[in-house]
């Protein structure tokens, strides 16, 4: 199957849709500065940790949509972004640095360490393929998480507290259009249709003269990156973080977010990305079956909707239109699950 | 050195655990080339219904028995409703899928059952006795025993029955072998029941070892598990049993010698080691790829 990317439909309906939703929450923000208060902490919380969501499921895109690696040990970088950046500013806090500067840097660095790391298990194992990889990268994972329980500076199991809590929704919105931004130009330049080519065929790719081992590194290093950003983000809005919440769970979690969304299609990440943040919050009224509901629903959609939500297209209003119009023109009585030949 | 040895006692007794499970990963993963994360649960459900038929009061054998027949139920039912429609679609959705189905078993347990550990009534009595240098328990060469038992009948049934033929061509080429007449459907549908069956059979051995069962106790000792398989060579049955046992001593021998706080990265370590060197695994057949 060819890769489509709907450019026209993201810029022209998607794009102006997110923004306008962001606009609209920044108002209830500057209202507040005026005494009157729309939103409420509970769902200002939902709301920051929707867009780091966001943040993790489009980097971890970049790895497992567009380059095809299965990559089981997101929630890794994400923890040491995590870790470092919240030791750097427990530890910058004492000094005058202004908040407005100190916050980004303390970020930044937790996404270079988290990049840093990205190349160190990068290079060895992306070698492997397939399953093998995705075995490797969940080793990892656990490997980073036992070492963040043995050292002393992460104070362990118990977890490390008192972190600034300098996450609210500005900075949230900042860094999570600035990932979105950043990758989807990346999929989009010369090097995104190099990390197509691997996805799509490795051999040929290399036969064409892509040096797939340098792409497949770059993109693990990014997407890295931006999870160990995400990660960041996340220690500075809790204030606590311990190792429990970057288990393999938290991984899968955001492979989930990634595979529902569609593989390969940022659009999709995004409002898997949300739709999965918010489900959880509105199944509360379930109690206790949640999570069994939760589960249910995802192997039944897995079963009748394989491909994600999107597939690998970008959500577009053209998309929307063949949603909706039925498919009884060409079958009257056909399953409602069958693809149909046009 | 009676502290090493007693360290390989014990090691033994889990690795058989890990090998049992470890069977089912490498025997499915074998054949659809599909990580069956729901294995560790099946696992869990054996550990429970082993739980409830002591406390019914039955003799020991039929405890074992039908800790063995519910998950392999369980598990062709599980094959059958979630797994095979996709056995034909991208193998990264047969992969959600069977993450799925192991959330759904974890929460439906802790529904069911209550998040909080329950101790599992204790069968064997018996003081451990003394062998040379090392004191050795009952459960531990229960264990063992049985492991070793069950490891026997499936190299033989693989070996020798025609049903274990089929599996053995199935793994080598799908297609193939349904051209020459083998019904794929239920030899996987086989697959599944004797994979899930020697995991129900290690769940009840584990309850015994280490009497402490609760709802998500599948989720690490599957991970190491199909880790073992790996570091075995998946696919490989024989590899699945050594690498099982060689998880097993590796996770007694950190924890008696380093600290047992890292027992888990140096189990992951070693995963990695292998995969770095040898990635198709000890025993595992190095398969070229061809454009």
């Amino acid at each position: 199957m060819a890769m489509k990317i709907d450019v026209s439909g993201l810029k022209k309906y998607l794009l102006p849709a997110g923004l306008a939703f962001l606009l609209l929450i920044n108002l209830f923000l500057v209202l507040e500065f005026f005494g009157v208060e729309v939103i409420d902490r509970y769902v200002k919380g939902i709301l920051i940790l929707m867009q780091i969501n966001i943040i993790l499921a489009v980097s971890l895109n970049l790895i497992n949509g567009v380059t095809g690696m299965l990559s089981l040990g997101h929630a890794g970088f994400m923890a040491v972004g995590a870790y470092v950046s919240a030791i750097l500013s427990i530890f910058l806090s004492k000094s005058n640095l202004p908040e407005v500067l100190l916050f980004p840097l303390v970020l930044c660095a937790g996404g270079l360490a988290a990049a840093f790391i990205g190349m160190l298990i990068g290079v060895p194992t992306l070698r492997l393929r397939g399953d093998y990889l995705a075995i490797a990268t969940l080793g990892f994972g656990e490997i980073i998480r036992v070492v963040i329980l043995n050292l002393d500076i992460t104070k362990g199991a118990r977890g490390l507290p008192g972190i600034p809590n300098y996450t609210n929704l500005w900075w949230v919105e900042l860094f999570m259009v600035l990932s979105v931004l950043v990758i989807w130009n990346i999929i989009k330049s010369n090097h995104g249709r190099a990390l197509v080519s691997i996805r799509e065929n490795e051999i040929a790719a290399e036969a064409m003269g892509v040096h797939t081992t340098y792409y497949k590194v770059s993109a693990f290093v990014i997407g890295a990156f931006f999870a160990g950003l995400a990660g960041g983000l996340f220690a500075h809005y809790l204030g606590y973080i311990s190792p429990k919440s970057f288990d393999f769970m938290k991984s899968i979690e955001i492979l989930l977010m990634v595979v529902l969304g569609g593989l390969g299609s940022l659009t999709g990440s995004v409002i898997a990305a949300i739709v999965l943040t918010g489900l959880p919050e509105l199944l509360r009224f379930l109690q206790s079956y949640r999570m069994v509901i939760y589960s249910l629903t995802l192997v039944l959609l897995m079963l009748y909707r394989q491909e994600g939500l999107f597939g690998r297209d970008e959500a577009s209003a053209e998309l929307l239109r063949k949603w909706l119009t039925p498919r009884k023109k060409n079958h009257p009585g056909g399953e409602a699950g069958e693809p149909t030949e046009s | 050195m009676s502290e090493f040895l007693q360290q390989i006692i014990n090691g033994l007794s889990l690795g058989s655990i890990y090998a049992l499970i470890a069977l089912g990963y490498t025997m499915v993963y074998g054949i659809i080339q599909l990580i069956n994360f729901a294995h560790g649960d099946i696992y869990m459900v054996g550990a429970f219904t082993g739980y409830f038929a002591i406390l019914a009061g039955l003799p020991f054998p039929l405890v074992l028995l039908l800790a063995m027949v519910c998950p392999a139920i369980l598990g062709m039912f599980i094959e059958r409703v979630a797994y095979r429609p996709l056995r034909y679609s991208p193998r990264i959705t047969a992969l959600i899928t069977a993450i799925g189905i192991s959330l759904f078993l974890e929460n439906l347990g802790i529904l069911v059952l209550s998040p909080d550990p329950r101790p599992f009534p204790q069968v064997f009595t018996n003081p451990p006795f003394q062998l040379g240098q090392v004191t050795v328990s009952i459960p531990q060469v229960l264990t063992f025993g049985v492991a070793l038992a069950l490891m026997v009948g499936l190299t033989f049934f693989i070996r020798y029955t025609k049903t274990g033929k089929a599996m053995r061509a199935l793994a080598q080429d799908l297609e193939a072998a349904q051209l020459m007449g083998v019904n794929v459907d239920s030899i996987i549908s086989v697959t599944f029941m004797i994979g899930s069956a020697l995991a129900g059979a290690a769940g009840v051995m584990v309850g015994i070892l280490i009497p402490r069962i609760e709802p998500l106790m599948g989720i690490m000792p599957g991970l190491k598990a199909f880790v073992a398989a790996v570091v075995g060579g998946i696919g490989s049955i024989p590899g699945a049993m050594l690498g099982g046992m060689l998880m097993g001593l590796v996770e007694t021998l950190t924890t008696g010698f380093i600290s047992s706080t890292w027992r888990d990265a140096i189990a992951f370590g070693l995963l990695i080691v292998i995969l770095l060197f040898k990635p198709s695994g000890i025993l595992g057949k190095n398969v070229r790829e061809k454009v």
